[in-house]
């Protein structure tokens, strides 16, 4: 999922600061199941706007609504007049709903209420943890299911470097080292050789190196076609 | 060594050396944090004639200095033959390899690769980190722009490729310890015809480690240099031995080095003058080179061992004493 934690209310509430009608639009999907931008999330940022605002002596109409997914634009229909209606749209969805909202109404301000931080899983109760960098050319086949792009902190291919100890990472005690989790997951499966052979330079093209990327799916687009017929 | 009979790969000064069989000396340079040629000079004298070539250090620590390739320059200038290492932090591999055809232009002949300190360590914690490839990536690509005349594009050198002779760095005792032997392995395989290892104060840790080199055969690929360095005092051995990783440091050298200090025993910093902490900083530091003259003599008796590359940052004056006590001095000339 995407993970996301929210700004604070400080950053919120500066960042509604000259409007006069807002919009606390949260989201249905991951930033819900994270617990940054579900609907009681939504709720709870929109009272507390109100009130920190209301204290400091300013008249803002704060409304809310939560949608069951930013990123699609027929769910954001479905909330078309209250987006309209508002100065400014507080999104408490992850960047990708602020953008969906901006594409599709040109006219509104809409502005981030949450930082978009990584693709991740809750490991514990409370704790999320990243786990894919979107790199676009899947390497885990490699390295037995654990992702050295997004877990190494130098993302190494050809790793571990000599700041691994005792499990963790030289950056921090709180790091789980990579390589240490890969050699011990392909030591234990008896596939230590996948790792002893020299990985070449990654080809970064697919990640966001090459440019924003897009994919394009032909069979897909011609069924659209054939309804559209 | 495998390439005994052909030409030199480099021709460097510390490739001749190690052909020859002689037992290498290599020290460390480090770059100042500003642009005064001067430190550069200052400290190339220092080491000068101590060692057949010194590293210098590509923003250690993730600390901006003085580039390594500006530094060598200078140091070559003064006599002392460069290793200039080149981190995978900082640049991509059209920056690596530029630079490293600028240096080569410039004179510089030996190269070690290294993947760099994480940006968290240093002075610029919220940059942006590169490492496009990684220290065996690097290798390999020094390499084959010497072997087989091609960027790592694979487009062609048409005349005057870099002829690096190409270094890396080893960790025997980080983790997992197990897979450092053939971490090694990979990065010879990769093209490493040196290997400078992280400190090494266990000597019966290293024994076990290059047991396992030697199984391998690494030692008869590349010359492999251990890394000794003298200590300062016995908080610096405590702190090594319970904060870097792969730094194994015995009770025993411990003990030694708070031994020097035993005259002093007891007494608190504040209350001591300025005159009793430096006798007591001189007696410890005397001691520090004791204990890295041993490790240096012992070394020499290890099989597979080709030299030590001796690590006295900001203390480039011990380097002589050490070189001096192990009865490696003067240093050996091998004529080109």
């Amino acid at each position: 999922m995407i993970v996301a934690e929210q700004k604070s209310l400080e950053e919120m509430k500066a960042l509604i600061s000259d409007a006069e009608k807002v919009l606390v639009l949260g989201c249905g999907t991951c930033v819900t199941v994270c617990f940054a931008g579900g609907e009681k999330e939504t709720m709870i940022a929109s009272s507390s706007l109100r009130m920190a605002t209301k204290l400091d002596g300013k008249d803002i109409k704060i409304e809310h609504a939560t949608v069951q997914r930013q990123c699609e634009w027929e769910y954001l229909d479905q909330v078309a007049d209250q987006i309209k209606d508002a100065d400014v749209v507080l999104s408490l969805g992850c960047g990708i709903g602020v953008q969906a909202i901006v594409e599709r109404f040109p006219e509104s301000w809409v502005v981030p209420g949450l930082n978009t931080t990584f693709l991740g899983l809750p490991s514990e109760q409370g704790v999320w943890v990243e786990r894919c960098a979107a790199c676009g050319e899947c390497v885990l086949d490699i390295t037995g299911g654990i992702c050295p792009i997004a877990r190494c902190s130098k993302s190494l291919m050809n790793g571990p470097c000599g700041g691994s100890e005792d499990g963790h990472c030289e950056i921090d005690k709180d790091v789980e080292c990579a390589w240490q989790l890969i050699y011990d997951r392909l030591a234990a499966k008896g596939k230590l050789d996948s790792i002893l052979k020299l990985q070449p330079p990654k080809d970064w093209s697919s990640s966001r190196d090459g440019g924003p990327r897009k994919i394009v799916r032909p069979d897909l687009r011609f069924i659209n076609e054939e309804l559209e017929e | 060594m495998e390439n005994e009979k052909k030409e030199y790969l480099s021709g460097s000064s510390l490739e001749r050396i190690l052909r020859a069989g002689y037992f290498a000396v290599t020290g460390e340079l480090g770059p100042p944090q500003n642009a005064n040629p001067e430190v550069v000079r200052k400290k190339a004298k220092v080491l000068k004639g101590n060692c057949d070539a010194v590293n210098i250090t590509d923003n250690q620590t993730a600390i901006v200095r003085m580039s390594s390739i500006g530094a060598g320059i200078l140091a070559e200038q003064e006599g002392l033959e460069p290793i200039i290492q080149m981190t995978c932090r900082d640049r991509n591999r059209l920056a690596i390899q530029s630079d490293l055809l600028g240096a080569y232009a410039l004179g510089m002949r030996n190269l070690l690769c290294l993947t760099g300190d994480h940006q968290a360590f240093g002075n610029h914690p919220t940059s942006k980190n590169v490492f496009d490839i990684d220290s065996l990536q690097l290798v390999k690509a020094v390499a084959d722009m010497r072997d087989e005349k091609k960027f790592m594009s694979g487009d062609e050198f048409k005349s005057s490729e870099p002829r690096f002779l190409v270094g890396a760095a080893a960790a025997p005792f980080a983790d997992p310890l197990d897979f450092r032997p053939y971490r090694l392995a990979k990065k010879i395989e990769a093209g490493a015809n040196f290997i400078q290892t992280q400190l090494v104060y266990d000597l019966d840790a290293f024994e076990i480690y290059m047991k396992k080199v030697r199984e391998l055969g690494l030692h008869e690929k590349a010359y492999i240099l251990a890394g000794v360095g003298p200590l300062k005092s016995p908080m610096m051995a405590k702190y090594m031995k319970n904060n870097v990783p792969g730094i194994l440091v015995p009770d025993e050298l411990i003990e030694r080095m708070t031994e020097a200090g035993a005259e002093w025993k007891g007494k608190k910093k504040k209350d001591m003058t300025k005159e009793e902490k430096r006798a007591r900083s001189k007696a410890w530091k005397a001691e520090g080179i004791k204990i890295c003259i041993d490790l240096v003599k012992d070394m020499q008796k290890i099989e597979g061992i080709a030299g030590v590359h001796i690590m006295a940052i900001e203390w480039e004056s011990a380097v002589k004493e050490i070189v001096e006590g192990a009865g490696l001095y003067p240093r050996p000339v091998v004529e080109a």
